[in-house]
């Protein structure tokens, strides 16, 4: 089994939490940032780090493409290389790095190995790379921050799952042309061809906005939901939802050779009781959606066990022979392997709420494989001989061998080895291992440093008190202070004590590893925004929206009191005077209406809107729950002029 | 000279009723859909068709038909109001927009996801009619026009503040290659043009009166509540009578010089430049370009009925042994030669006969 951080649950908490951790995180945040700017050694002479996600296998099983986020890069690993050495490592394998868009994703590669696309996700293209030239021969404009990439079995359209677009772009490779969107979920991330290429299967990492909030009072919160957006590829159109109840983020989908059989990885949370009930049961359910002509509906069944838990299940692989099915465990630094026929037979006859009983893993988990940091993409090679991990957090390629089912070589892909603050805090930030028996990391709210679209009971304030929606972290530096009501000054507090005591329920990180923690929590960037033009300009829709933003007057000329001007609490570059305000949207289940100024950038990528998330969209912030122009003046407004204060609000 | 006579008289005898032979009109069996075999209501505001899909919009409910069974789409699914006014079909994703008393709603694949005035940028509630443009979706609200960019979520509103809308209850909207035409009920017709993103306004010469004046001289009337635009021809429904419109010149159709049998139009169809269908509400009429048909119950006795007037004004029955569920016709759609028909207390099947 694998080598895991001792539960670190029986620790004493302490009272002297802030005054252990205080003096010496703060010191280690400074010489941490001292550290990252002044290196001796400029960083373009430094191997990168790399992150290497997802990955596609030449048809010979040769060739591994892998796509490495973090450097921008393209990584060709020769396989065969490999072939004679033992667990040794050697980046002298990666035969080529090529130079894709910014944040690269998904990767495809074309049924005659022609052609691999690379979803650059923060440039909006996919870069198409000749397999035999290994270069960049064209780039294909996508939706809003492309994931996940397939294409066709007639290599005659590709398809990509646009994160922010929540839509699939279909793309006829002909002309180079986005021939149409489609809509799918929310978060749309990763993409699926049945075996007989006639169906595609789209997941989400957030689930949907609840649609059927009533009034605003709060109430009304549901479980959360998820689909698999199921389109014709003939038609190329959506044909099917599969509907995913009590889910919210999914990943990876893989099927049965047969077609019959598709399981997806997927989250379950508990996001409407406690979350401080963290020890006495599951947070997060890691499980797995079974679906297919085999089920009727779907089946879900989890990965965790009773006391131990394996945290964000990403990818998935199934043997050609259809005996196992590999789950990697983003959180927790594993392989789960499943036996295809003793899962199918436990589906069977399980119980409708079998994802809850977490003694049901133990039907059809064969074993847990140790590998890197991280891992997310898996690939089999064409026989099934071989899995192929990449372990993001740690650069490498676990090659595991599925008679044995131990990894028997680790290849190096040549990534910088020292690790500096960002890097550990990152590395930190995706470690399930610090948490009440490895229950979940930051990265299972934070979905890629971002949210996770739900609203959480949080503190033991008493159930139902409190309710918060979860907030992105881009761009945080100088929006101090943090959480909704502003309790936590600073982001050590915030990811230290907090986490600690109320979420993660152990005794957490210590005092150096906070500090890079807070360090990488800190420096994540703001995604690019789709709504501003090219050159920054504004159309006149968002010019005029700016102006009623920045009005000092009502519309027949009466001055607005300052303080409820938008410009007031939202003012300074990142729209936010970090101070708490009562705008009228207090529930009540809040303990008081006084609520942190949120920043507004980016503002438009994360509905649902107000403390609670009780506004599911823009306008419903003021056409809902601003009756009596507490939260700016706007009920003086006529809708076109509320539909263009939005469309500046948009390009924040 | 009188046996002569004699025979032409014969001949023209012969020839008046083959000069006057009734056109060849299309010609249908009716089969009527109430609730008594599926219908959510029997009040039909719409009717939509994909291929072997019918999709319905009734007072109490969205409905489809396929392979001859009903399903029913209400608020419990999601629909955001119950009364169904209008219906449109994004033909390159298979979505299906729908509008509503109370909002607009969007279906996909048995999802419904639903904007209104509240949670989005719509303008009003109340979604008289909507249609297609690429990622657009147009729509005719009770305050004005509203256009959703479906790829950014951006909605743009049209109204009295930005086009010559000076009525701003807008009642139904039709796209073409080149524009998009609105019918303002109180306003006559709006025209956008997609290239110059310009406004235009279509109005009746006379203004509001009832009185035509200037007939062919411009729009019918301002009370508008269809437009159709097809093959560059722009056709207009209105209460008091209907307009054709080349462009140049403005030909207007009124119940005492057409065959159309009401001139309370609630929509009409263009099949093409010169063919459109009128749903009135004295019953469902077709015009070749030449000829008109009405298909109904009869007025008085509620017998199937069916008659033709042609060029000369003359009028001739056809019998038939069926009819449209109701002489009070909503809209009509096509499934290739047959005609699907919304009524007032049906949905109705025009199985073409010849």
């Amino acid at each position: 089994m694998m080598a895991r951080r001792d539960n670190v649950a029986g620790r004493s908490f302490g009272s002297g939490v802030f005054g252990r951790w205080f003096p010496s995180v703060v010191l280690a945040v400074i010489v941490g940032a001292f550290a990252i700017g002044l290196r001796a050694t400029p960083e373009s002479e430094q191997p990168k780090y790399l992150s290497p996600g997802e990955m596609a296998i030449s048809p010979d099983g040769g060739l591994l493409y892998v796509v490495c986020e973090r450097a921008n890069q393209l990584l060709v690993v020769d396989l065969r290389s490999g072939e004679t050495k033992s667990a040794g490592t050697d980046a002298a394998q990666v035969l080529k790095r090529i130079d894709v868009g910014s944040v690269p994703r998904g990767v495809a590669l074309s049924e005659d190995g022609e052609r691999v696309y690379v979803t650059n996700s923060w440039d909006d293209t996919v870069s198409v790379i000749d397999t035999k030239t290994l270069q960049v021969v064209q780039t294909l404009a996508t939706g809003a921050e492309p994931t996940g990439v397939v294409i066709d079995r007639e290599r005659l359209t590709i398809y990509t799952a646009n994160r922010l677009g929540n839509d699939i772009s279909v793309i006829d490779l002909a002309s180079g042309q986005e021939r149409k969107r489609l809509m799918a979920g929310r978060g749309a991330s990763y993409l699926t061809l049945s075996p007989d290429g006639k169906r595609l299967y789209c997941t989400h990492v957030y689930p949907r906005i609840a649609s059927n909030r009533v009034g605003n009072t709060g109430s009304g919160r549901v479980p959360p939901q998820s689909e698999i957006t199921v389109v014709d590829t003939t038609r190329q159109m959506v044909v099917d939802r599969i509907s995913l109840e009590n889910v919210a983020g999914v990943f990876h989908v893989a099927f049965l050779g047969d077609g019959k059989l598709g399981v997806a990885a997927q989250l379950r949370p508990k996001n409407l009781i406690p979350m401080a009930h963290v020890e006495h049961g599951w947070v997060f359910g890691n499980s797995l959606a079974l679906f297919g002509s085999e089920f009727d509906g779907v089946a879900q069944l989890p990965l965790d066990e009773l006391d131990r838990y394996f945290a964000m299940p990403f990818d998935v692989a199934i043997t050609p022979d259809m005996s196992k099915l590999y789950v990697s465990m983003a959180g927790s630094g594993s392989i789960t392997v499943i036996s295809v026929p003793k899962l199918v037979a436990f589906s069977r006859r399980a119980p409708k709420n079998a994802a809850n009983d977490l003694s049901a893993s133990a039907n059809y988990v064969v074993a847990r494989i140790p590998v890197g940091l991280n891992p997310r993409g898996l690939r089999l090679s064409p026989d099934g001989g071989h899995l192929y991990v990449a372990n993001r957090m740690d650069d490498n390629i676990s090659v595991i061998d599925t008679h044995a089912d131990e990894v028997v070589a680790t290849i190096d892909l040549g990534g910088r080895k020292d690790y500096d603050a960002l890097r550990r805090g990152e590395r930190l930030f995706h470690n399930a291992q610090y948490s009440f028996q490895g229950q979940f990391s930051c990265g299972n709210c934070h979905i890629d440093a971002t949210f996770d679209g739900l609203e959480w009971d949080l503190e033991p304030d008493g159930f139902g008190k409190d309710i918060v929606d979860n907030r992105s972290l881009e761009d945080l530096s100088g929006t101090e202070p943090f959480k909704w009501n502003g309790g936590n000054p600073n982001m050590a507090t915030e990811c230290g004590p907090r986490t600690e005591k109320f979420i993660y329920r152990s005794q957490s990180f210590d005092s150096k590893e906070l500090a890079d923690l807070v360090t990488y929590v800190l420096a994540l960037p703001m995604r690019p925004n789709r709504f501003r033009l090219p050159g920054g300009e504004l159309t006149p829709a968002q010019e005029h929206g700016k102006a009623i933003f920045e009005r000092v007057a009502y519309k027949d000329g009466r001055p607005i009191p300052r303080e409820n001007q938008c410009g007031f609490c939202h003012s300074g570059p990142k729209y936010t005077n970090t101070k708490l305000a009562d705008v009228g949207s207090g529930k009540p289940t809040d303990r008081s209406p006084m609520i942190d100024v949120p920043h507004l950038t980016n503002v438009v990528y994360s509905p649902p809107y107000l403390h609670d998330g009780s506004a599911r969209s823009l306008e419903e912030i003021w056409t809902v729950f601003n009756p009596k122009d507490t939260h700016g003046v706007t009920n003086d407004l006529t809708k076109d002029e509320l539909n263009d204060l939005i469309e500046y609000l948009r390009t924040l | 000279m009188r046996p002569r006579l004699w025979l032409v008289s014969l001949c023209l005898l012969i020839s008046v009723p083959l000069c006057a032979a009734t056109p060849d009109m299309p010609r249908f069996r009716w089969e009527n859909f109430t609730v008594a075999n599926g219908l959510p209501d029997n009040h039909v505001y719409c009717v939509l068709v994909d291929g072997n899909r019918v999709w319905v919009g009734t007072e109490n409910g969205l409905a489809v038909l396929e392979d001859g069974k009903w399903k029913v789409f209400t608020t419990a699914d999601g629909l955001v109001h119950r009364a169904v006014l209008s219906l449109a079909l994004d033909k390159r994703s298979g979505d299906l927009w729908v509008g509503t008393m109370g909002g607009l709603s969007r279906v996909s694949a048995g999802r419904i996801d639903s904007f209104n005035q509240l949670n989005s940028g719509l303008s009003n509630d109340v979604v008289y009619g909507v249609a297609l443009q690429d990622e657009y979706v147009w729509t005719a609200t009770a305050a004005g026009a509203s256009r959703l960019n479906t790829r950014t979520g951006q909605w743009s509103l049209f109204n009295e503040r930005n086009t010559p809308m000076y009525e701003i209850w807008t009642y139904n909207v039709t796209v073409g290659p080149d524009k998009v035409y609105y019918a303002v009920w109180g306003g006559g017709v709006l025209e956008y043009d997609l290239k110059t993103q310009g406004w235009k306004d279509y109005n009746d010469p006379d203004g509001e009166t009832e009185i035509v004046l200037f007939k062919d001289q411009g729009l019918i009337h301002e009370i508008t509540t269809s437009v159709s635009y097809v093959d560059k021809i722009l056709w207009v429904a209105t209460y008091f009578g209907d307009s054709r419109y080349d462009g140049r010149n403005w030909h207007n159709f009124l119940t005492k010089d057409s065959g159309l049998p009401s001139n309370f139009t609630n929509q009409v169809r263009a099949i093409d430049a010169n063919r459109a269908w009128f749903s009135t509400d004295k019953g469902l009429a077709f015009y070749d370009g030449t000829n008109w048909a009405v298909y109904r119950p009869a007025l008085d006795s509620g017998k199937p009925e069916m008659y033709v007037r042609d060029d000369q004004g003359n009028v001739t029955p056809v019998a038939v042994d069926s009819a449209p569920a109701h002489n009070y016709i909503l809209g009509v759609d096509f499934q290739g030669d047959d005609i699907w028909v919304a009524t007032a207390k049906g949905l109705s099947h025009g199985i073409r006969q010849k």
